[in-house]
């Protein structure tokens, strides 16, 4: 088969340059905002979602993990005596000052959680690393968990170190009036406040959030294996009373969803990915389109020696299929060099693969549409045209 | 004479700001394999609404029209392209080519769209270009060939398939008197050594002489028609006639 569909398209290479231009930043567009609203909403529930915990305890009507209030640590004694229970933990997140060496103050989330729980993780006879506790941090560069039971230890994340002014492992800084000592580093804990998060361990996150002895703001759950988690969930609700009895996954929605959609910080992100596709489909009809007009008289002749409208469609196409390729290839390039840039900074844009199968799904539709138009021009050429000069 | 068009008491009305306008006012006519004619007349005479009607690209306001034979009057709009694709060959004045393709892909798009394919169309498009001498310009661009040379990849292009019918609006009008006579030359060796009716619509009075029989048309009618009986002489192989309207193309 001759191809038409390509020449046409190269034969113009300043078009060709402003057709995939269009399609490059529509795609790169896509791309950042859809990553972004990924990245805030994975970053928003990440504490909820990596906690390991088959079910979160909190006080009555908590919209989301960073508004938990307060309540009775003796419900944790409750908890872990209704059968099915494997292990409760006491776990605090909550906001905090952190005052740098000059003086200058940030907000942190404390997050505590039962170190000495790690010594129950015993598996093959050894004791697990991070990222098997309840509650406790993961991707932990440098230091251990264990570090955390010296007294005032805290582990951060490097990500914000600049931030929280922190140059080394061992620097002693003030939380609330507490000491605190930087005993290791996580990386990529983001938090979507801005507010880094602190590890500690429970006892100082009391302190560090100026609870008293006997509070906890949150109770993490884990079932024994084999248990019925819908019917231990009703068992908790029935024995424990004022507080709310949450799977993981719905806590996790919870906070996602305000974060996302009631503050409208996801609305603006995926009407600002909306307007990108839009602005795509309207640059890329526009090129094709006039791509189209400039063959006019082409595809007149072909009609008039007999082609049938579907085979100039399939030109039409082809040329919009061949464009969206090199766009999208284009376009996710560069994307994928944002998505690595932000892998080292606070906000994070996401593209996992199926996300990548969907705007590439995305770049095909917007250039079909596109085509579209350029199709319903062709449908209505008269093919006597050809006779006209 | 085997008829390859018949039109019969044929008109075609156009409405003009809200007046109707005879574009053809009752045209009787019949074309026959092996013949050239040639269609004159004044500018809005009708003479390409009639080619047009011929070529099944337009259809007429009332009366018949035979191609090969079978009327197309009251065929479907859709099906006309099928008719144009298997009986009709056009040429036009303005040549009409892909600019895009080389001359070989030119006539190998013709040849696709009648279900030739792959190597067999390669092939065929390259017998074609040798039969209008330009197998050696295969590979060239539109762009990088003369008027003549253009005109004669059009007219492979309009052999592909092999219709019996070759219709050509002014063909001459975008070239010399010398390279317009030679393509005009070609034509008439093209229908009479292969038994194609060609119709070819000029405003050129000076090659009048190569026609079989000129057909004078104003106003939409038929003004007169004229036997010219000029048929060019040609030899079995193509001759020596062709050859020299080639090399002066």
């Amino acid at each position: 088969m001759p191809p038409l569909a390509r020449r046409n398209l190269f034969h113009d290479k300043i078009r060709l340059a402003v057709t995939l231009t269009g399609i490059t930043f529509a795609v790169l567009l896509v791309v950042v905002e859809l990553g972004l609203f990924l990245g805030f909403s994975t970053t928003t529930s990440s504490l909820i979602d990596r906690s390991r915990a088959d079910f979160w305890i909190a006080s009555r009507n908590v919209p989301y993990i960073e508004q938990g209030s307060p309540f009775s640590e003796r419900k944790l004694y409750q908890v872990r005596a209704i059968p099915g229970v494997a292990s409760a933990e006491k776990y605090i997140v909550r906001f905090a000052g952190w005052k740098h060496h000059d003086g200058g103050q940030e907000t942190v989330q404390v997050v505590g959680f039962n170190v000495s729980e790690s010594s129950q993780q015993v598996s093959g006879g050894r004791v697990e690393k991070s990222g098997q506790l309840m509650g406790g941090p993961w991707n932990i560069t440098s230091g251990s968990v264990a570090d955390l039971n010296a007294p005032n230890a805290v582990m951060v994340d490097d990500l914000y170190w600049k931030k929280l002014g922190i140059t080394r492992v061992g620097e002693v800084f003030e939380i609330n009036g507490y000491r605190a000592r930087v005993v290791g580093t996580t990386h990529g804990i983001r938090s979507f406040t801005t507010s880094p998060y602190v590890f500690t361990t429970f006892k100082n996150a009391q302190n560090f959030g100026l609870l008293r002895e006997d509070q906890t703001v949150f109770i993490l759950v884990r079932a024994a294996t084999g248990t019925d988690l819908k019917e231990l969930q009703r068992d908790i609700e029935s024995h424990v009373s004022d507080v709310d009895v949450l799977t993981t996954s719905r806590f996790s929605n919870m906070t996602r969803s305000y974060w996302m959609f009631t503050t409208g910080a996801g609305m603006a992100v995926l009407l600002a990915a909306l307007l990108g596709l839009i602005v795509g489909i309207v640059v890329v009809t526009q090129t094709i389109y006039a791509t189209t007009m400039d063959h006019l008289r082409e595809y007149g002749t072909l009609k008039a020696i007999g082609a049938p409208n579907s085979y100039i469609y399939r030109v039409i196409l082809q040329q919009a299929a061949m464009s969206a390729v090199m766009g999208y290839a284009l376009g996710i390039g560069v994307s994928l060099f944002l998505v690595r840039s932000s892998a080292q900074g606070g906000i994070a844009i996401l593209l996992p693969w199926s996300m990548a199968a969907l705007i590439f799904a995305l770049t095909l539709l917007m250039c079909g549409i596109a085509a579209a138009v350029s199709i319903n021009k062709v449908t209505t050429l008269d093919p006597a045209m050809v006779f006209r000069n | 004479m085997e008829t390859a068009i018949g039109v019969r008491n044929v008109t075609k009305t156009y409405a003009e700001g809200g007046v109707r306008v005879a574009a053809l006012d009752g045209v009787d006519l019949d074309v026959y394999r092996g013949e050239v004619l040639l269609l004159m007349g004044p500018s809005g005479s009708g003479k390409t609404t009639l080619l047009s009607i011929m070529g099944c690209i337009l259809r007429s306001s009332s009366g018949s029209v035979q191609i090969a034979g079978s009327e197309i009057t009251h065929l479907k709009e859709r099906d006309l392209p099928r008719v144009r694709l298997r009986h009709v060959g056009f040429v036009f004045q303005a040549f009409n080519l892909f600019p895009t393709l080389t001359a070989q892909e030119n006539v190998e798009v013709a040849l696709e769209l009648k279900g030739v394919r792959g190597a067999q169309a390669h092939k065929e498009a390259r017998e074609l270009l040798a039969r209008v001498h330009l197998v050696d310009k295969c590979s060239a661009y539109p762009a990088d060939l003369s008027g003549g040379q253009k005109q004669r990849v059009a007219l492979a292009r309009a052999l592909a398939g092999s219709p019996e019918i070759l219709l050509a609006d002014e063909p001459t009008a975008a070239l010399d008197s010398h390279t317009g006579r030679a393509v005009l030359e070609l034509l008439c060796e093209l229908a009479h050594e292969q038994n194609r009716a060609v119709v070819i619509v000029t405003h050129d009075s000076r090659v009048a002489d190569l026609g079989d029989r000129l057909v004078h048309l104003e106003d939409g009618r038929i003004s007169s028609v004229e036997r010219l009986g000029n048929r060019l002489a040609t030899t079995p192989q193509g001759g020596p006639n062709s050859q020299s309207t080639f090399a002066r193309l």
